[in-house]
């Protein structure tokens, strides 16, 4: 058997599935008070649902079908991470028809955040994206020893308490983070995402 | 995405800068002139998919025994130095460019990143139309790559990503018809070519992390409808699924079929790869869950499952065991097989027999890589042993090699003929340390469970190879070493004594000789090279072509290693272009 020694050398490189939960509060109210309001509502609410989180939008749990808002006392520290939907809070519209809206919400221990982090968390309460930034799978896994987040499609592992910097795997991108603030002692959006969410995929 | 179809000049050649791009959706291209081409144009016959000619590359194996073999031998191992480059073509996508083009009579058709086919000029690179769909926000599109179209009569058969299989004008790139195979929501979506075989395209789907039930379906080559569909996983009742508990675990069990098959037409069946189990802990769903990680043997014509192999049973490792066997005729024992070599992405090469009744046989197998998992294979069955502390398990942690992307992951190994070796592109001495989780079902998430950390073997001095097996001995004839990179590029062979690959990380695209494993020829492309080279020939000159464009697992493992041993592994440029070359002037 022949044995070849490549040179492979690199220069230097340059280098919605989701549960159908729309409330139909809205339209159903509209509905009573004439038919030819309904297409527009309805159209209206659609939109709502797909859009991306905006500033003022209150939270609710995944799979929590009474929308109830989530508060900060409703994330635990210590605890695994709580998936959460935006919801408009005028219109009680949760945004959950676009996939890319799912949340992650945890608590941490203010005093380990960096400036950043710190700046957007409530106590320690931080919102990211529930989507990894390598593939759009969904992170689904906290490994409270590395204090990461986790994705077990491809191993990409996020640090929350550094604005959701890369720690591990294939993903290129920071998890991005979604700022928090209370209003009326619940948790609310603050800000937009500064990035839209995307893949390297 | 935004699409800028860019032809520049580079080599010898010079070409008009033409910037062409159609409406998004379906597009022929308006700025492309009117081609005399398609006047010549010869329609793709079942004929000449069985008997290929030599000049014109119609599959992207180049024929249905998955060799990826070419009789063309202008381009030898005497003067391939003299390789030159005919012409370059941006694709505009990034993400990894895995597709062969494919050449009939002078127009290649080639699938790109970016859910689009283009069809080009094969001589002069100028884009005669180019096909796109869009591809909505919030899709679920894990890897969005294609690894090639299919071609019949007059049509370009072409496996949109969210799971739309779609027929286009050869001529026009226009829509004929689209036949949505599943539903994009539930995760699954495709990336394998289309491969037409029996009167019919058919189709396999990727997904299997999200926990669908696999399938490979076929379909009318002339209106889209469905003829057939088999699922990998069977239901309660069927054969085979006593490998199964007796819950619903069936029904998210896995086993995609993203990497098309290869065909024998004599016995009239169908070689398809089939990936892993779902969730990924084999405990999570006790027995051997048939027909995860084999190869099916199918019956083209009625979509039965006749016979197949499996690699892991129970598996756990997430070894899709996607691409299918070579049918290559093998010498063992003083007599000649009719055989499958699968070269496994569990380490192993499976030397086996097929049959015209469907059942393969096993005739041997050994490992390529460095294997740990496997206590062994027993030599007359081909029962496989596992190492218990090797297979990962719900909350352990367990060391495996090769890693979860395998010794070889789907990438398609070559054979020549001519010197009767196997090529294989490698990851060697990269193993991993996974640890089992248990996942919950939920529609349009991730269903898989676990947690790799790779690691490079003790000792190693290279992570990848281009190997070359010869099948009649079942030796290893050579071995060409990456110190730094696995081989991610699948391999052409021709019948002049040469193999072209690239597939790793310095952006190469090489030429070794076959007969020897000699370096004879590179080029830095301007990516990593994960396309599936092809050779043709137009107005008596041979061409071979690849796409390069580094991305998915290739710039994850790169990125890892980058953690692992800082500096040494630098990122890759991205960015997708079809790379064509020729003899310079002179030859």
């Amino acid at each position: 058997m022949e044995i070849h020694e490549g040179s492979d050398r690199t220069p230097a490189g340059s280098c919605k599935g989701c549960a159908e939960r729309i409330t139909r509060r809205r339209a159903m109210i509209q509905a009573g008070l004439g038919l030819a309001l309904i297409p527009a509502a309805f159209a209206a609410q659609a939109d709502s649902a797909s859009a991306p989180p905006q500033a003022g939008d209150l939270l609710v749990r995944l799979s929590d079908k009474s929308l109830k808002f989530l508060r900060p006392d409703d994330v635990v520290l210590g605890a695994p991470p709580l998936h959460a939907w935006p919801i408009v809070q005028a219109s009680n519209v949760a945004r959950n028809q676009n996939r890319l809206n799912e949340l992650l919400l945890l608590r941490l221990d203010p005093a380990t955040l960096n400036d950043e982090t710190r700046s957007i968390s409530v106590d320690g309460v931080l919102a990211y994206s529930a989507l990894c930034t390598h593939a759009g799978c969904i992170i689904n896994d906290w490994i409270p020893s590395q204090n990461v987040l986790a994705c077990d499609c491809h191993a990409s592992e996020f640090d929350p308490r550094e604005a959701g910097k890369v720690a591990d795997g294939p993903a290129a991108h920071p998890l991005p983070p979604l700022p928090l603030k209370v209003a009326s002692g619940n948790l609310v959006v603050a800000k937009p995402f500064a990035v839209p969410i995307r893949f390297d995929e | 995405m935004a699409l800028a179809g860019a032809i520049f000049s580079l080599g010898f050649a010079s070409y008009q800068l033409s910037a062409q791009q159609g409406p998004a959706g379906a597009a022929p291209s308006p700025a492309a002139a009117p081609s005399t081409i398609f006047r010549d144009y010869k329609a793709v016959t079942a004929e000449r998919l069985k008997n290929p000619e030599p000049a014109n590359w119609l599959q992207i194996r180049g024929g249905y025994s998955g060799w990826g073999y070419s009789e063309l031998d202008q381009i030898t191992p005497k003067n391939v130095t003299q390789l030159q480059l005919a012409w370059v073509f941006a694709t505009g996508a990034a993400n990894a460019h895995e597709a062969a083009p494919l050449v009939n009579n002078g127009v290649m058709y080639v699938s790109a990143p970016g859910n689009q086919v283009l069809a080009i000029n094969a001589k002069t690179g100028n884009l005669l139309w180019r096909y796109r769909r869009d591809i909505p926000e919030g899709s679920i599109l894990m890897h969005p790559v294609s690894r090639g179209v299919a071609l019949f009569g007059d049509k370009v058969y072409f496996a949109s990503s969210l799971a739309v299989l779609v027929a286009l004008d050869a001529k026009t790139g226009k829509e004929i018809w689209t036949s949505t195979v599943e539903n994009n929501k539930k995760g699954y979506y495709m990336s394998g070519a289309p491969l037409v075989a029996d009167g019919k395209v058919i189709v396999g789907v990727s997904g299997g992390e999200w926990g669908i039930r696999g399938f490979v379906a076929a379909y009318d080559l002339e209106t889209g409808k469905q003829v057939w569909k088999r699922f990998t996983i069977p239901a309660p009742g069927e054969p085979g699924s006593e490998t199964w508990p007796k819950g619903d675990e069936w029904k998210t069990g896995g086993g995609p079929t993203w990497v098309s098959g290869n065909y024998d037409p004599g016995s009239n069946i169908l070689y398809w790869g089939v990936g892993n189990a779902g969730p990924s802990m084999g405990e999570l769903r006790p027995g051997d869950n048939l027909y995860t990680s084999s190869t099916i043997a199918i019956n083209a014509a009625t979509g039965g499952i006749v016979g197949y192999r499996q690699y892991e049973p129970n598996e756990s490792f997430d070894w899709d065991e996607v691409s299918p066997p070579l049918l290559i005729d093998f010498s063992r024992a003083g007599r000649t097989v009719k055989g499958l070599i699968d070269v496994a992405r569990n380490g192993y090469i499976f030397y086996l027999e097929r049959t015209r009744e469907g059942p393969i046989h096993f005739v041997g197998a050994n490992p390529y890589v460095l294997q740990t998992v496997f206590k062994g294979v027993d030599p007359k069955t081909g029962k496989i042993e596992y190492n218990d502390d090797h297979k990962p398990r719900v909350g352990k942690t367990v060391d495996i090699c090769p890693m979860w992307l395998g010794g070889k992951n789907w990438q398609y190994a070559a054979f020549s003929p001519k010197t009767r070796m196997i090529y294989v592109p490698t990851s060697a001495n990269l193993c991993s340390s996974t640890t089992g989780t248990k996942p919950e079902y939920r529609e349009g998430s991730q269903y898989t469970g676990g947690r790799n950390a790779l690691f490079v073997a003790p000792g190693a001095d290279h992570l990848g190879e281009t190997q070359a097996w010869n099948v009649d001995t079942g030796q290893k004839a050579w071995s060409y070493n990456f110190p730094y990179s696995s081989n991610w590029g699948s391999l052409l062979t021709t019948a002049s004594g040469l193999v072209f690959g690239g597939g790793t990380a310095d952006r190469m695209f090489r030429a070794l000789d076959a007969s020897t494993g000699r370096l004879l020829w590179q080029m830095p492309t301007s990516s990593g090279v994960m396309g599936q080279p092809s050779t043709f020939m137009v107005d008596g000159k041979q061409y071979v072509a690849v796409m390069t464009g580094w991305g998915g697992d290739a710039r994850g493992v790169q990125a890892r290693l980058e953690r692992l041993r800082p500096g040494e592994f630098p990122e890759v440029p991205e960015g997708g272009s079809i790379w064509v070359f020729t003899l310079g002037t002179g030859q």
